[in-house]
Protein backbone atom coordinates (compact mmCIF):
# COMPACT_ATOMS: atom_id res chain seq x y z
CA UNK A 1 0.00 0.00 0.00
CA UNK A 2 1.04 3.60 -0.87
CA UNK A 3 1.95 5.68 1.90
CA UNK A 4 2.73 9.17 2.17
CA UNK A 5 6.83 8.27 2.52
CA UNK A 6 7.22 6.17 0.10
CA UNK A 7 5.23 7.86 -3.21
CA UNK A 8 8.09 9.88 -4.34
CA UNK A 9 10.15 6.49 -5.64
CA UNK A 10 12.24 7.33 -8.71
CA UNK A 11 10.33 5.20 -11.04
CA UNK A 12 7.26 7.29 -10.19
CA UNK A 13 5.21 8.64 -13.61
CA UNK A 14 2.15 9.88 -11.38
CA UNK A 15 2.43 11.09 -8.09
CA UNK A 16 -0.88 12.01 -5.97
CA UNK A 17 0.24 13.74 -2.35
CA UNK A 18 -2.64 14.94 -0.71
CA UNK A 19 -4.50 15.81 -3.76
CA UNK A 20 -7.83 17.90 -3.14
CA UNK A 21 -10.36 19.13 -5.64
CA UNK A 22 -13.04 21.20 -4.61
CA UNK A 23 -16.43 22.03 -6.66
CA UNK A 24 -17.64 25.68 -4.75
CA UNK A 25 -17.80 24.52 -1.18
CA UNK A 26 -18.63 20.64 -1.92
CA UNK A 27 -15.19 18.43 -1.59
CA UNK A 28 -14.96 15.95 -4.79
CA UNK A 29 -11.76 14.24 -3.75
CA UNK A 30 -10.15 15.00 -0.28
CA UNK A 31 -6.27 14.24 0.72
CA UNK A 32 -5.62 11.15 -2.35
CA UNK A 33 -2.71 10.03 -1.89
CA UNK A 34 -1.16 7.51 -4.58
CA UNK A 35 2.14 7.12 -6.93
CA UNK A 36 2.07 5.17 -9.80
CA UNK A 37 4.89 3.63 -11.59
CA UNK A 38 5.48 3.24 -15.18
CA UNK A 39 3.39 0.70 -17.56
CA UNK A 40 1.68 -0.13 -14.73
CA UNK A 41 -2.31 -0.84 -15.42
CA UNK A 42 -4.37 0.64 -12.70
CA UNK A 43 -8.44 0.28 -11.79
CA UNK A 44 -9.82 2.97 -10.34
CA UNK A 45 -12.88 2.24 -8.51
CA UNK A 46 -15.25 3.76 -6.27
CA UNK A 47 -18.99 4.51 -5.89
CA UNK A 48 -20.98 7.50 -8.35
CA UNK A 49 -19.78 10.53 -7.08
CA UNK A 50 -16.65 8.92 -5.59
CA UNK A 51 -14.19 10.88 -7.65
CA UNK A 52 -13.08 9.17 -10.27
CA UNK A 53 -13.96 11.20 -13.02
CA UNK A 54 -12.45 14.25 -11.15
CA UNK A 55 -9.41 12.46 -10.27
CA UNK A 56 -8.63 12.05 -14.49
CA UNK A 57 -9.55 15.49 -15.07
CA UNK A 58 -6.91 16.66 -12.63
CA UNK A 59 -4.11 14.69 -13.97
CA UNK A 60 -5.66 15.98 -17.49
CA UNK A 61 -5.16 19.21 -16.29
CA UNK A 62 -8.75 20.27 -16.42
CA UNK A 63 -9.59 20.82 -13.46
CA UNK A 64 -7.19 22.86 -10.17
CA UNK A 65 -6.56 21.44 -7.13
CA UNK A 66 -7.24 22.93 -4.17
CA UNK A 67 -4.77 21.42 -1.89
CA UNK A 68 -1.92 19.24 -2.26
CA UNK A 69 0.08 18.67 -5.63
CA UNK A 70 0.07 16.29 -8.44
CA UNK A 71 2.89 15.58 -10.76
CA UNK A 72 3.05 13.92 -14.15
CA UNK A 73 6.68 12.75 -14.43
CA UNK A 74 8.19 15.80 -12.62
CA UNK A 75 5.61 18.51 -13.74
CA UNK A 76 2.09 20.00 -13.18
CA UNK A 77 -0.48 18.11 -15.09
CA UNK A 78 -1.31 21.75 -16.91
CA UNK A 79 2.58 20.87 -18.09
CA UNK A 80 2.01 17.63 -18.88
CA UNK A 81 -0.83 18.04 -21.29
CA UNK A 82 0.99 16.12 -24.27
CA UNK A 83 1.92 13.30 -22.30
CA UNK A 84 -2.00 12.43 -21.72
CA UNK A 85 -4.76 10.87 -23.68
CA UNK A 86 -8.21 10.83 -22.31
CA UNK A 87 -10.88 9.09 -23.60
CA UNK A 88 -14.25 10.43 -21.54
CA UNK A 89 -17.28 9.12 -21.03
CA UNK A 90 -19.19 8.64 -24.07
CA UNK A 91 -22.18 10.82 -22.79
CA UNK A 92 -20.15 13.66 -22.90
CA UNK A 93 -19.50 13.24 -26.86
CA UNK A 94 -21.87 14.44 -29.21
CA UNK A 95 -23.21 11.70 -30.75
CA UNK A 96 -25.34 13.88 -33.13
CA UNK A 97 -22.21 14.24 -35.34
CA UNK A 98 -22.39 11.25 -38.63
CA UNK A 99 -18.69 10.73 -38.08
CA UNK A 100 -16.51 7.68 -40.07
CA UNK A 101 -14.65 5.51 -37.58
CA UNK A 102 -11.51 7.41 -39.49
CA UNK A 103 -12.49 10.76 -38.48
CA UNK A 104 -12.96 10.31 -35.41
CA UNK A 105 -9.35 8.89 -34.61
CA UNK A 106 -8.13 11.38 -36.91
CA UNK A 107 -9.08 13.90 -34.31
CA UNK A 108 -6.21 12.45 -32.28
CA UNK A 109 -4.14 14.44 -34.72
CA UNK A 110 -5.91 17.56 -33.76
CA UNK A 111 -4.43 20.43 -32.02
CA UNK A 112 -4.29 23.70 -32.17
CA UNK A 113 -2.07 24.58 -35.15
CA UNK A 114 -4.05 22.40 -37.06
CA UNK A 115 -5.64 24.42 -39.50
CA UNK A 116 -5.70 23.73 -43.52
CA UNK A 117 -2.11 22.26 -42.68
CA UNK A 118 -2.73 18.68 -42.87
CA UNK A 119 -0.89 16.23 -44.02
CA UNK A 120 -3.31 13.53 -45.62
CA UNK A 121 -1.18 10.86 -46.32
CA UNK A 122 0.61 10.42 -43.52
CA UNK A 123 -2.15 10.53 -41.51
CA UNK A 124 -4.17 8.00 -43.18
CA UNK A 125 -0.85 5.79 -42.29
CA UNK A 126 -1.22 6.81 -38.77
CA UNK A 127 -5.32 6.40 -38.62
CA UNK A 128 -4.62 2.44 -40.33
CA UNK A 129 -1.99 1.41 -37.30
CA UNK A 130 -3.83 2.55 -34.97
CA UNK A 131 -7.47 0.95 -36.14
CA UNK A 132 -5.38 -1.96 -36.67
CA UNK A 133 -3.68 -2.23 -32.50
CA UNK A 134 -7.16 -1.98 -31.61
CA UNK A 135 -8.74 -4.85 -34.67
CA UNK A 136 -11.23 -2.53 -36.46
CA UNK A 137 -9.28 -1.56 -39.87
CA UNK A 138 -11.85 -3.11 -41.71
CA UNK A 139 -14.72 -0.22 -40.24
CA UNK A 140 -12.27 2.72 -41.06
CA UNK A 141 -15.50 3.97 -42.94
CA UNK A 142 -18.36 3.19 -41.48
CA UNK A 143 -20.47 5.96 -39.10
CA UNK A 144 -19.61 5.42 -36.10
CA UNK A 145 -23.25 5.06 -34.71
CA UNK A 146 -23.72 2.06 -36.88
CA UNK A 147 -21.10 0.13 -34.79
CA UNK A 148 -21.71 -1.71 -31.03
CA UNK A 149 -20.94 -0.14 -28.02
CA UNK A 150 -17.14 -2.15 -27.25
CA UNK A 151 -16.83 -1.06 -30.88
CA UNK A 152 -17.10 2.47 -30.54
CA UNK A 153 -14.96 2.18 -27.56
CA UNK A 154 -12.27 0.68 -29.48
CA UNK A 155 -12.59 3.54 -31.79
CA UNK A 156 -11.90 6.08 -28.93
CA UNK A 157 -9.32 3.67 -27.79
CA UNK A 158 -7.30 4.51 -31.68
CA UNK A 159 -8.19 8.19 -30.70
CA UNK A 160 -6.01 8.10 -27.85
CA UNK A 161 -3.57 5.48 -29.29
CA UNK A 162 -2.71 7.62 -32.21
CA UNK A 163 -1.40 10.83 -29.49
CA UNK A 164 1.15 8.63 -29.20
CA UNK A 165 0.72 9.45 -24.97
CA UNK A 166 2.77 7.90 -22.40
CA UNK A 167 -0.65 8.19 -19.92
CA UNK A 168 -4.17 7.22 -20.55
CA UNK A 169 -6.93 7.69 -19.11
CA UNK A 170 -10.31 6.13 -19.50
CA UNK A 171 -13.26 7.19 -17.95
CA UNK A 172 -16.28 4.33 -17.56
CA UNK A 173 -14.99 2.55 -20.17
CA UNK A 174 -16.38 -0.42 -19.62
CA UNK A 175 -19.94 1.12 -19.05
CA UNK A 176 -23.25 0.01 -21.41
CA UNK A 177 -20.77 -2.96 -22.85
CA UNK A 178 -21.34 -6.37 -22.83
CA UNK A 179 -18.79 -8.96 -21.21
CA UNK A 180 -17.00 -10.10 -24.17
CA UNK A 181 -16.26 -6.68 -25.59
CA UNK A 182 -14.76 -5.63 -21.99
CA UNK A 183 -12.39 -8.69 -22.07
CA UNK A 184 -11.60 -7.13 -25.80
CA UNK A 185 -10.29 -4.33 -24.76
CA UNK A 186 -8.57 -5.66 -21.83
CA UNK A 187 -6.82 -7.97 -23.66
CA UNK A 188 -5.02 -4.36 -25.75
CA UNK A 189 -4.92 -2.76 -23.00
CA UNK A 190 -2.72 -5.76 -21.46
CA UNK A 191 -1.36 -6.26 -25.01
CA UNK A 192 2.74 -6.11 -26.32
CA UNK A 193 2.23 -2.98 -27.79
CA UNK A 194 0.84 -1.05 -25.09
CA UNK A 195 3.59 -2.22 -22.67
CA UNK A 196 5.26 0.59 -22.24
CA UNK A 197 1.65 2.73 -21.42
CA UNK A 198 0.57 3.69 -18.21
CA UNK A 199 -3.39 3.34 -17.88
CA UNK A 200 -6.00 4.04 -15.77
CA UNK A 201 -9.20 2.68 -15.85
CA UNK A 202 -12.08 3.75 -14.15
CA UNK A 203 -14.67 1.24 -13.56
CA UNK A 204 -17.77 -0.06 -11.46
CA UNK A 205 -16.78 -3.65 -12.27
CA UNK A 206 -15.19 -4.70 -9.12
CA UNK A 207 -14.99 -8.32 -10.22
CA UNK A 208 -11.76 -10.34 -10.63
CA UNK A 209 -9.64 -6.78 -10.51
CA UNK A 210 -6.28 -8.98 -9.93
CA UNK A 211 -6.76 -10.73 -13.43
CA UNK A 212 -7.21 -7.34 -15.04
CA UNK A 213 -4.80 -5.36 -13.58
CA UNK A 214 -1.68 -4.29 -11.09
CA UNK A 215 -3.26 -2.15 -8.82
CA UNK A 216 -6.38 -0.99 -7.78
CA UNK A 217 -7.33 2.80 -6.58
CA UNK A 218 -10.65 2.89 -4.37
CA UNK A 219 -11.86 5.79 -3.97
CA UNK A 220 -14.85 7.56 -1.98
CA UNK A 221 -14.23 11.08 -2.51
CA UNK A 222 -10.77 9.83 -0.32
CA UNK A 223 -8.22 7.05 -0.77
CA UNK A 224 -9.99 4.27 0.49
CA UNK A 225 -7.15 1.64 -0.52
CA UNK A 226 -4.45 1.74 -3.10
CA UNK A 227 -2.18 -1.11 -4.27
CA UNK A 228 -2.18 -5.01 -5.21
CA UNK A 229 -6.03 -5.34 -5.77
CA UNK A 230 -5.47 -9.04 -4.28
CA UNK A 231 -4.20 -7.19 -1.05
CA UNK A 232 -6.24 -3.87 -0.98
CA UNK A 233 -9.82 -4.51 -2.11
CA UNK A 234 -10.72 -6.24 1.84
CA UNK A 235 -14.40 -6.25 2.82
CA UNK A 236 -13.38 -3.33 4.71
CA UNK A 237 -12.57 -1.49 2.12
CA UNK A 238 -15.15 -2.35 0.18
CA UNK A 239 -17.45 -1.01 2.42
CA UNK A 240 -15.58 1.85 2.97
CA UNK A 241 -16.33 2.32 -0.86
CA UNK A 242 -20.26 1.20 -1.30
CA UNK A 243 -21.47 0.81 1.88
CA UNK A 244 -22.61 -2.84 3.36
CA UNK A 245 -23.35 -4.16 0.20
CA UNK A 246 -21.43 -7.14 0.16
CA UNK A 247 -23.57 -9.55 -1.52
CA UNK A 248 -23.34 -7.19 -4.22
CA UNK A 249 -19.61 -8.62 -4.64
CA UNK A 250 -20.32 -12.22 -5.04
CA UNK A 251 -17.70 -13.18 -7.60
CA UNK A 252 -14.50 -12.32 -5.27
CA UNK A 253 -12.82 -15.28 -4.54
CA UNK A 254 -13.38 -16.78 -1.03
CA UNK A 255 -10.19 -15.73 0.69
CA UNK A 256 -8.86 -13.60 -1.47
CA UNK A 257 -9.29 -10.46 0.06
CA UNK A 258 -7.93 -11.00 3.53
CA UNK A 259 -10.61 -11.06 6.46
CA UNK B 1 -40.91 27.04 -70.79
CA UNK B 2 -39.25 26.12 -67.45
CA UNK B 3 -36.50 28.31 -68.54
CA UNK B 4 -38.43 31.14 -69.53
CA UNK B 5 -39.90 30.93 -65.61
CA UNK B 6 -36.47 31.06 -64.78
CA UNK B 7 -34.80 33.81 -66.35
CA UNK B 8 -37.65 35.91 -66.52
CA UNK B 9 -37.03 37.55 -63.27
CA UNK B 10 -33.99 38.28 -63.81
CA UNK B 11 -34.27 40.67 -66.68
CA UNK B 12 -34.20 43.49 -63.72
CA UNK B 13 -31.31 44.79 -61.45
CA UNK B 14 -33.22 44.25 -58.27
CA UNK B 15 -34.23 40.64 -58.31
CA UNK B 16 -29.94 39.97 -59.78
CA UNK B 17 -29.21 41.70 -56.41
CA UNK B 18 -31.56 39.59 -54.68
CA UNK B 19 -30.36 36.31 -56.73
CA UNK B 20 -26.92 37.28 -55.52
CA UNK B 21 -28.09 37.66 -51.48
CA UNK B 22 -30.41 34.51 -52.03
CA UNK B 23 -27.54 32.59 -52.75
CA UNK B 24 -24.96 33.74 -50.53
CA UNK B 25 -27.43 33.78 -47.60
CA UNK B 26 -28.45 30.41 -48.80
CA UNK B 27 -25.38 28.97 -48.27
CA UNK B 28 -23.93 30.83 -45.89
CA UNK B 29 -26.65 29.35 -43.43
CA UNK B 30 -27.08 26.15 -44.59
CA UNK B 31 -23.20 25.82 -44.16
CA UNK B 32 -23.15 27.07 -40.52
CA UNK B 33 -26.71 24.94 -39.81
CA UNK B 34 -24.99 21.53 -39.93
CA UNK B 35 -22.56 22.24 -36.73
CA UNK B 36 -26.27 24.06 -35.23
CA UNK B 37 -28.59 21.47 -35.53
CA UNK B 38 -26.25 19.00 -34.27
CA UNK B 39 -25.32 20.80 -31.50
CA UNK B 40 -28.69 21.53 -30.87
CA UNK B 41 -28.21 25.21 -31.18
CA UNK B 42 -31.46 26.41 -33.00
CA UNK B 43 -32.52 28.16 -30.12
CA UNK B 44 -29.35 30.18 -29.67
CA UNK B 45 -28.90 31.01 -33.11
CA UNK B 46 -32.64 32.27 -33.01
CA UNK B 47 -32.06 34.39 -29.96
CA UNK B 48 -28.74 36.13 -31.51
CA UNK B 49 -31.28 36.82 -34.88
CA UNK B 50 -34.01 38.47 -32.07
CA UNK B 51 -31.69 40.23 -29.43
CA UNK B 52 -29.97 42.21 -32.20
CA UNK B 53 -33.44 44.56 -32.43
CA UNK B 54 -31.83 47.21 -29.82
CA UNK B 55 -28.74 47.48 -31.40
CA UNK B 56 -30.42 48.06 -34.75
CA UNK B 57 -33.30 50.40 -33.28
CA UNK B 58 -30.17 52.93 -31.78
CA UNK B 59 -27.66 52.22 -34.99
CA UNK B 60 -30.34 53.07 -37.19
CA UNK B 61 -31.58 56.12 -35.13
CA UNK B 62 -28.19 57.54 -35.55
CA UNK B 63 -28.18 56.99 -39.29
CA UNK B 64 -26.76 53.83 -40.12
CA UNK B 65 -28.66 50.85 -42.26
CA UNK B 66 -29.25 47.62 -40.95
CA UNK B 67 -26.74 45.95 -42.95
CA UNK B 68 -23.93 48.23 -41.98
CA UNK B 69 -25.03 47.23 -38.46
CA UNK B 70 -25.30 43.76 -39.15
CA UNK B 71 -21.51 42.49 -38.30
CA UNK B 72 -21.39 44.63 -34.74
CA UNK B 73 -24.00 43.65 -33.43
CA UNK B 74 -23.70 39.85 -34.09
CA UNK B 75 -20.36 40.18 -32.31
CA UNK B 76 -21.81 42.09 -29.39
CA UNK B 77 -24.77 39.57 -29.30
CA UNK B 78 -22.51 36.67 -29.28
CA UNK B 79 -20.23 37.39 -26.79
CA UNK B 80 -22.99 38.63 -24.56
CA UNK B 81 -24.56 35.17 -24.98
CA UNK B 82 -21.73 32.98 -24.65
CA UNK B 83 -20.76 35.11 -21.54
CA UNK B 84 -23.84 34.44 -20.03
CA UNK B 85 -24.93 30.93 -20.70
CA UNK B 86 -21.15 29.84 -19.44
CA UNK B 87 -21.56 32.20 -16.39
CA UNK B 88 -24.88 31.52 -15.02
CA UNK B 89 -26.08 28.50 -13.37
CA UNK B 90 -29.76 28.33 -14.25
CA UNK B 91 -29.06 26.21 -17.67
CA UNK B 92 -28.53 27.28 -20.95
CA UNK B 93 -32.55 27.42 -22.55
CA UNK B 94 -33.59 29.33 -19.75
CA UNK B 95 -30.73 32.13 -20.01
CA UNK B 96 -31.08 32.03 -23.51
CA UNK B 97 -34.43 33.08 -22.84
CA UNK B 98 -34.15 35.61 -20.99
CA UNK B 99 -32.09 37.17 -23.07
CA UNK B 100 -34.17 36.80 -25.78
CA UNK B 101 -37.16 38.21 -24.97
CA UNK B 102 -35.35 40.96 -22.42
CA UNK B 103 -33.40 41.83 -25.58
CA UNK B 104 -36.70 41.93 -28.01
CA UNK B 105 -38.62 43.51 -25.81
CA UNK B 106 -36.22 46.08 -25.50
CA UNK B 107 -35.84 46.45 -29.07
CA UNK B 108 -39.37 47.18 -29.90
CA UNK B 109 -39.30 49.79 -26.40
CA UNK B 110 -36.26 51.68 -28.18
CA UNK B 111 -38.15 51.65 -31.18
CA UNK B 112 -40.69 53.86 -29.77
CA UNK B 113 -39.16 56.22 -27.42
CA UNK B 114 -36.36 56.77 -30.49
CA UNK B 115 -39.19 57.14 -33.05
CA UNK B 116 -37.09 55.32 -35.52
CA UNK B 117 -38.23 54.63 -38.95
CA UNK B 118 -38.11 50.59 -39.75
CA UNK B 119 -40.24 48.48 -41.01
CA UNK B 120 -41.25 45.99 -38.50
CA UNK B 121 -42.92 43.34 -40.73
CA UNK B 122 -39.46 44.00 -43.22
CA UNK B 123 -37.16 43.12 -39.89
CA UNK B 124 -39.80 40.25 -39.00
CA UNK B 125 -39.87 38.73 -42.42
CA UNK B 126 -36.96 40.01 -44.94
CA UNK B 127 -37.37 42.23 -47.46
CA UNK B 128 -34.99 40.37 -50.11
CA UNK B 129 -35.95 42.58 -52.84
CA UNK B 130 -34.92 45.31 -51.62
CA UNK B 131 -31.43 44.89 -51.12
CA UNK B 132 -28.91 47.48 -52.24
CA UNK B 133 -25.27 47.62 -54.04
CA UNK B 134 -24.03 47.85 -49.86
CA UNK B 135 -26.03 45.49 -49.04
CA UNK B 136 -24.45 42.77 -51.63
CA UNK B 137 -21.44 43.91 -50.86
CA UNK B 138 -21.74 42.89 -47.10
CA UNK B 139 -23.67 39.81 -47.86
CA UNK B 140 -20.77 38.89 -49.80
CA UNK B 141 -18.02 39.94 -47.39
CA UNK B 142 -19.86 37.94 -44.83
CA UNK B 143 -19.88 35.14 -46.71
CA UNK B 144 -16.37 34.89 -47.01
CA UNK B 145 -15.71 35.43 -43.76
CA UNK B 146 -18.11 32.79 -42.48
CA UNK B 147 -16.61 29.94 -44.77
CA UNK B 148 -13.06 31.04 -44.50
CA UNK B 149 -13.43 30.57 -40.48
CA UNK B 150 -15.50 27.08 -41.03
CA UNK B 151 -12.86 25.90 -43.73
CA UNK B 152 -9.80 26.96 -41.65
CA UNK B 153 -10.78 25.96 -38.58
CA UNK B 154 -12.85 22.77 -39.56
CA UNK B 155 -10.76 20.09 -37.72
CA UNK B 156 -10.71 22.17 -34.62
CA UNK B 157 -14.31 22.80 -34.51
CA UNK B 158 -15.53 19.47 -35.36
CA UNK B 159 -13.02 18.07 -32.35
CA UNK B 160 -14.38 20.38 -30.06
CA UNK B 161 -18.29 19.65 -30.94
CA UNK B 162 -18.13 15.92 -30.68
CA UNK B 163 -15.46 16.15 -28.01
CA UNK B 164 -14.99 19.20 -26.29
CA UNK B 165 -12.95 17.25 -22.84
CA UNK B 166 -10.73 15.20 -25.45
CA UNK B 167 -10.55 18.61 -27.43
CA UNK B 168 -9.37 20.72 -24.02
CA UNK B 169 -7.19 17.69 -23.22
CA UNK B 170 -5.60 17.91 -26.28
CA UNK B 171 -4.61 21.65 -25.44
CA UNK B 172 -7.37 23.15 -27.96
CA UNK B 173 -8.09 26.57 -26.90
CA UNK B 174 -12.05 25.62 -26.28
CA UNK B 175 -13.00 29.42 -25.39
CA UNK B 176 -11.75 30.45 -28.16
CA UNK B 177 -13.33 27.94 -30.16
CA UNK B 178 -16.81 28.40 -28.60
CA UNK B 179 -16.23 32.16 -28.77
CA UNK B 180 -15.16 31.55 -32.72
CA UNK B 181 -18.23 29.61 -33.98
CA UNK B 182 -20.93 31.81 -31.45
CA UNK B 183 -19.76 34.76 -33.92
CA UNK B 184 -19.44 33.07 -36.72
CA UNK B 185 -23.35 31.83 -36.17
CA UNK B 186 -24.10 35.00 -35.18
CA UNK B 187 -22.62 36.69 -38.23
CA UNK B 188 -24.50 34.10 -40.46
CA UNK B 189 -27.76 34.98 -38.51
CA UNK B 190 -27.52 39.00 -39.19
CA UNK B 191 -26.10 38.57 -42.73
CA UNK B 192 -29.70 36.77 -43.66
CA UNK B 193 -31.78 39.36 -41.28
CA UNK B 194 -32.82 41.37 -44.61
CA UNK B 195 -32.99 38.33 -46.96
CA UNK B 196 -35.83 36.03 -44.30
CA UNK B 197 -36.21 38.13 -41.58
CA UNK B 198 -35.52 37.60 -37.82
CA UNK B 199 -38.66 35.13 -37.51
CA UNK B 200 -37.31 32.99 -40.73
CA UNK B 201 -33.66 32.87 -40.23
CA UNK B 202 -33.92 29.96 -38.18
CA UNK B 203 -35.58 27.83 -40.91
CA UNK B 204 -33.09 28.84 -43.47
CA UNK B 205 -30.81 27.76 -40.75
CA UNK B 206 -31.80 24.81 -39.15
CA UNK B 207 -33.87 23.26 -42.48
CA UNK B 208 -31.72 22.58 -44.89
CA UNK B 209 -29.05 21.04 -42.83
CA UNK B 210 -32.29 18.68 -41.11
CA UNK B 211 -32.87 17.88 -44.77
CA UNK B 212 -29.06 17.01 -45.40
CA UNK B 213 -28.71 14.94 -42.46
CA UNK B 214 -31.56 12.58 -43.35
CA UNK B 215 -30.10 11.60 -46.60
CA UNK B 216 -26.78 11.60 -46.13
CA UNK B 217 -24.86 9.14 -44.14
CA UNK B 218 -21.45 11.52 -43.15
CA UNK B 219 -21.33 14.87 -41.88
CA UNK B 220 -19.12 16.25 -44.65
CA UNK B 221 -21.46 15.02 -47.32
CA UNK B 222 -24.71 16.90 -45.05
CA UNK B 223 -22.47 19.93 -45.24
CA UNK B 224 -22.11 19.70 -48.91
CA UNK B 225 -26.07 18.70 -49.40
CA UNK B 226 -27.30 21.11 -47.27
CA UNK B 227 -25.15 23.96 -49.16
CA UNK B 228 -26.96 22.95 -52.00
CA UNK B 229 -30.63 22.56 -50.02
CA UNK B 230 -30.15 25.90 -48.75
CA UNK B 231 -29.24 27.59 -52.30
CA UNK B 232 -31.83 25.76 -53.97
CA UNK B 233 -34.79 26.81 -51.38
CA UNK B 234 -33.75 30.09 -51.65
CA UNK B 235 -33.53 30.91 -55.11
CA UNK B 236 -36.42 28.72 -55.70
CA UNK B 237 -38.65 30.72 -53.01
CA UNK B 238 -37.26 34.01 -54.70
CA UNK B 239 -38.49 32.84 -58.36
CA UNK B 240 -41.66 31.40 -57.04
CA UNK B 241 -42.42 34.84 -55.02
CA UNK B 242 -41.85 36.56 -58.23
CA UNK B 243 -44.34 34.82 -60.00
CA UNK B 244 -47.22 34.56 -57.52
CA UNK B 245 -46.55 37.62 -56.29
CA UNK B 246 -45.96 36.10 -52.74
CA UNK B 247 -43.50 37.61 -49.45
CA UNK B 248 -40.25 36.18 -50.59
CA UNK B 249 -38.82 35.35 -46.99
CA UNK B 250 -41.70 33.24 -46.32
CA UNK B 251 -42.17 31.65 -49.79
CA UNK B 252 -38.07 30.55 -49.30
CA UNK B 253 -38.58 28.94 -45.64
CA UNK B 254 -41.44 27.24 -47.16
CA UNK B 255 -39.28 25.55 -50.51
CA UNK B 256 -37.14 24.59 -47.34
CA UNK B 257 -39.99 22.75 -45.78
CA UNK B 258 -41.23 21.54 -48.65
CA UNK B 259 -37.13 19.76 -49.24
CA UNK B 260 -37.16 18.76 -46.01
CA UNK B 261 -40.43 16.74 -46.49
CA UNK B 262 -39.37 15.33 -49.64
CA UNK B 263 -36.27 14.05 -47.78
CA UNK B 264 -38.20 12.66 -45.22
CA UNK B 265 -40.49 10.68 -46.89
CA UNK B 266 -37.29 9.58 -49.32
CA UNK B 267 -34.77 8.63 -45.72
CA UNK B 268 -38.14 6.69 -45.18
CA UNK B 269 -38.25 4.60 -48.41
CA UNK B 270 -34.35 3.67 -48.43
CA UNK B 271 -35.16 2.32 -44.46
CA UNK B 272 -37.79 0.62 -46.37
CA UNK B 273 -35.84 -0.72 -49.60
CA UNK B 274 -33.00 -2.07 -47.11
Amino acid sequence: MTTKENIYESESLIVSDGCCVQYGEALAIDDVTFSITKGKKIAVVGPNGGGKSTLFKALAGLIPLSRGSLKIDGLDPLKAKGMISYIPQKDSLNWNFQLSVKQVVEMGLTNKSTLLSFNQKKNAEMINESLDQVGILDKSEENINNLSGGQQQRVLLAKALIQDSNILLLDEAFSAIDVGAQEDIMKIINGSDLKEKTILVATHDINNLEDKFDEVLCLNRHCCAFGDPLEVLTKEVIEEMYGSHEDMFLDHKPGSHGS
Amino acid sequence: MLSELLIDPFQYEFMIRSLIAAVFCGATLSTLGTFTINRNMGFMADAMAHATLPIIAVGVFFGFSISELGAPAAIVVAIFLGFIVKNTKIGEDTSIGIIFSTFFALGFILIKLLNVTINLEDLLFGQILAVNRTDIFIITALFLIVIGIIVIFFKQLLFYSFDPIGAEVKGLNINFLNYLFLITLSLAVVSALQTVGMILVLSMLIIPAASAKLITNTFIDSIKVSIAFGIISSVAGLVISYHLDLPTGPSMSLVASTVFLLSYILSKSKIKNR
